[in-house]
């Protein structure tokens, strides 16, 4: 039986949220395979079209994890790009897909096991969404 | 070599020992890599960051003419300044390299091999892709200022100034109380030696106040830090004492004369009374009061008084005294800013504040203390010399409800008191502790030797302490309510007196200058150590270092190490001279900007201008720190970060789905 696996994009961090990853490793703290990181510097440069690229491509989920409110390395890119994601959201909602496939979350660089429960929430999460239809049906 | 040449990619898989193989198949992550466009060539190696793995690399780059690496090993974190630095003597551009983290991300965190070895092949390939897009960047030595910032003046933050000064650096201590000393200052003897802290204590502090390379600024606070390694610009608040520091001879008249004088001493833990002008104890340095304006009459209640201004000989009182801002240039930065005592009042049964016979173990060590409120009798509120003590271990720590650490100094303290307590009062010690905890160097032999001493040691969390006494015979008296674990009975002792070993928690501020000094705070409160066990003084941000408690809870042998250590690390970058500026910072395509100016309102560090004649934004590369707010806000594509453009992060993308 061939179990569905979905594809996941994780676009995080190098201060908090890439931290905590690495936390999470030394910790050996294990969760689903399926979690695909890319290490930013900041969650404020996530430009919307990095999402979209990877909706497109095929990603099932994205998720998003930086500073908390007032830790930002930078001062304030996490609110920018909260307020930016919140558009992305609304953007996958008006084109009819599920809006829960785009996540974001704040880690702290201590907090190791926070990630490891956020990944695993989120797998079981886009797991239960099943396949994602944006790269089949959206069009720009 | 010049852009136009073909990359040619190799491509390196550590198996870190046993970390990474053999969970995932290296072999077979090579085997994959090579079969990719571009890549030359592919290897495992078990260390790659070892000598022989980094000659690997630079052999390559020299026989084969590769232009482009790529190492599948641990996390940037790590090693990315390794490999920059060998792929940079093999004469390539150190920005023609990317790493994928397979070991924590992969093999450390996922349990199915087949899994693992796919994940590491993804990352490997997604590296591939960003490096084909990577270009060669250049950074540039600046000169470092050479001094430095301390912030806090306990034992920590005095040790690292001394150190640094002894160096020839100029050092600005910068202590929010109106005296230097901290903690240690409120103490009497010190374990294990039983060393007087005065006599350790107040020569130093006055070493700190003579040293000609150390300008003290107490009563002042950290406002705002800017700037960047070797470069910090530090704006300090220097608080109003209402005192003329120039005019002061320090002689203390203005104490005696002052009419408020019932108002709770806080270097007395609140067990005497102060005035409203005052010194926090007699031996502080400076030796220059301040006015508390909250309960001066003249500041506070608006009132007429001035008595203390009536009788200054020396015309030292001024009350129309304002806040004054400094601006300090540093090169680096110390932070000192140590702990503060559990406040045990939530831990109900403990009956601290219902109690007066029950206090905390800071308030006890101001009793034991020659200079504290009864001068350093150990006696109870009436009087008299208590007969039996009770000591509670672990108050506020090792417990899921409150701290989970163990705070490290409270067994040590706690036999101290008890040894104390036997040589001045005779009285009998009762020590309630869950396990006993002295691993220092003759910390294991002062606890034998209290035993020794007739100290009794019952090993058992208290669960209660009562004002309800089982025999009449002992009314007045507490009892303390526990299980002694050894003998499995149940312990009701009737006491004269009880001690709390709170445990330690971060400074009250500690979350605010964190966030000034962009260093991060671990779980519980502390700061955040750039790595555990190689880097315990230096923090994620370069030039920021730590000394003492604010890292986490140590006794004093502990801070004052580190607080050399951390001195250790600022001259190290002070005499080094020179700071490398980061290569990753924004650039925007003025063929490309429309002019619309989004990203002047989204740069947090007023970095872009507009150059009126072009219309176009411009970036401001000494102040761009490279977050790219403006690159995520530009609707024209023009501004990207160098490192994270965008091909080369939908070129990591692309292989990621």
């Amino acid at each position: 039986m061939s179990e569905y696996k979905p594809k996941i994009v994780a676009l995080v961090c190098n201060w908090c949220t890439y931290t905590a990853a690495d936390l999470a490793g030394t910790s050996r703290l294990s969760y689903p395979a399926e979690i695909r990181m890319i290490r930013l510097m900041c969650t404020g440069m996530i430009d919307q079209k990095y999402i979209l690229k990877a909706f497109l491509d095929g990603a099932d989920g994205v998720f998003i994890g930086g500073c908390h409110p007032g830790d930002c390395h930078y001062i304030d890119g996490n609110i920018k790009a909260e307020k930016r994601i919140g558009g992305t959201r609304n953007l996958l909602s008006q084109f009819g897909f599920e809006p829960d496939r785009l996540a974001l979350q704040w880690i702290g660089a201590s907090e190791g096991p926070e990630f490891q429960h956020n990944m695993t929430a989120f797998v079981e999460r886009i797991t239960a969404l099943g396949p994602s239809q944006v790269a089949d049906r959206m069009i720009l | 070599m010049s852009d136009q040449t073909k990359p040619r990619i190799g491509v390196y898989v550590c198996h870190c020992g046993m970390n990474i193989a053999p969970k995932v198949n290296v072999e077979d992550v090579a085997a994959h890599a090579g079969t990719l466009a571009h890549v030359v060539v592919a290897r495992d190696y078990k260390f790659m960051c070892s000598n022989p793995g980094q000659d690997m690399i630079i052999n390559d780059i020299k026989s084969l003419g590769l232009n482009r690496v790529v190492v599948a090993s641990c996390s940037p974190r790590m090693h990315e300044k390794t490999f920059r630095n060998a792929v940079k003597s093999a004469g390539l551009n150190p920005y023609y390299f990317q790493m994928a983290n397979v070991r924590e991300q992969v093999s450390w965190v996922t349990h199915d091999s087949m899994d693992a070895t796919e994940k590491a092949k993804a990352l490997t390939a997604a590296a591939v892709s960003r490096v084909f897009f990577h270009q060669p960047l250049s950074t540039r030595e600046v000169p470092v200022i050479k001094s430095m910032l301390v912030v806090g003046g306990g034992i920590a933050g005095m040790q690292s100034a001394l150190t640094c000064a002894n160096a020839g650096y100029q050092v600005y201590l910068v202590e929010r109380e109106p005296s230097i000393g901290g903690h240690m200052a409120k103490f009497d003897k010190t374990f294990p030696t039983l060393d007087c802290a005065a006599c350790i204590m107040t020569p130093k502090m006055v070493d700190v106040l003579q040293h000609p390379n150390i300008t003290l600024h107490t009563y002042s606070e950290v406002e705002k830090v800017e700037g960047f390694i070797g470069n910090f610009q530090v704006t300090v608040k220097k608080k109003p004492r209402y005192v003329d520091m120039e005019k002061c001879t320090g002689c203390g008249t203005c104490m005696e004369k002052c009419p408020s004088k019932k108002i709770s001493s806080e270097f007395n833990e609140g067990l005497s009374f102060r005035t409203a002008i005052f010194t926090p104890f007699p031996q502080a340095v400076p030796n220059v009061p301040v006015i508390d304006a909250v309960n001066c009459i003249v500041l506070g209640k608006n009132k007429k008084c001035g008595a203390c201004a009536k009788f200054c000989e020396t015309k030292a009182i001024d009350f129309e005294q304002k806040p004054e801002f400094l601006t300090l240039d540093v090169g680096a930065i110390i932070a000192a800013t140590g702990f503060q005592a559990v406040n045990p009042t939530h831990l109900e049964p403990y009956g601290y504040g219902r109690f007066p016979e029950v206090y905390t173990s800071l308030e006890f060590e101001r009793l034991n203390n020659a200079t504290g409120p009864t001068s350093g009798k150990m006696v109870m509120k009436n009087g008299q010399i208590p007969e039996r003590v009770a000591i509670v271990h672990c108050v506020g720590s090792r417990d899921v409800r409150h701290k989970k650490y163990c705070s490290r100094v409270c067994c040590m303290y706690s036999m101290k008191f008890a040894h104390l307590l036997r040589e001045k009062t005779g009285a009998e010690v009762w020590e309630f502790y869950i396990d006993v905890r002295s691993p220092g160097k003759l910390y294991e032999e002062f606890y034998n030797r209290v035993q020794e001493e007739g100290v009794r040691f019952v090993r058992g969390r208290v669960a209660e302490i009562t004002d309800m006494t089982d025999d009449p015979n002992d009314k007045g008296r507490l009892t303390v309510v526990a299980e002694s674990t050894l003998t499995r009975r149940t312990v009701r002792l009737p006491v004269d007196m009880v001690i709390l070993s709170v445990g330690l928690e971060p400074a009250p501020g500690a979350e605010d200058l964190g966030r000034l000094l962009g260093v991060s705070r671990d779980g519980d409160g502390w700061f955040t150590e750039l790595h555990a066990k190689l880097a315990p003084v230096s923090t994620p941000m370069n030039g920021i270092f730590l000394a003492g408690c604010c890292q986490g809870p140590k006794d004093i042998p502990d801070t004052v190490a580190q607080a050399m250590g951390a001195a250790g690390e600022a001259i190290a970058l002070l005499s080094r001279g020179m700071v490398t500026t980061q290569a990753e910072i924004s650039h925007i395509d003025p063929d490309l900007c429309i002019g619309c100016k989004s990203c002047i309102g989204a740069c947090a560090y007023s970095a872009i201008g507009f150059d009126e004649a072009r219309r176009v934004a411009v970036v401001n590369e000494a102040l761009c720190k490279g977050c790219g707010s403006c690159a995520a806000t530009c609707p024209s594509s023009s501004a990207s970060v160098d490192h994270f453009t965008d091909r080369q992060i939908m070129g990591e993308l692309e292989r990621l789905v």
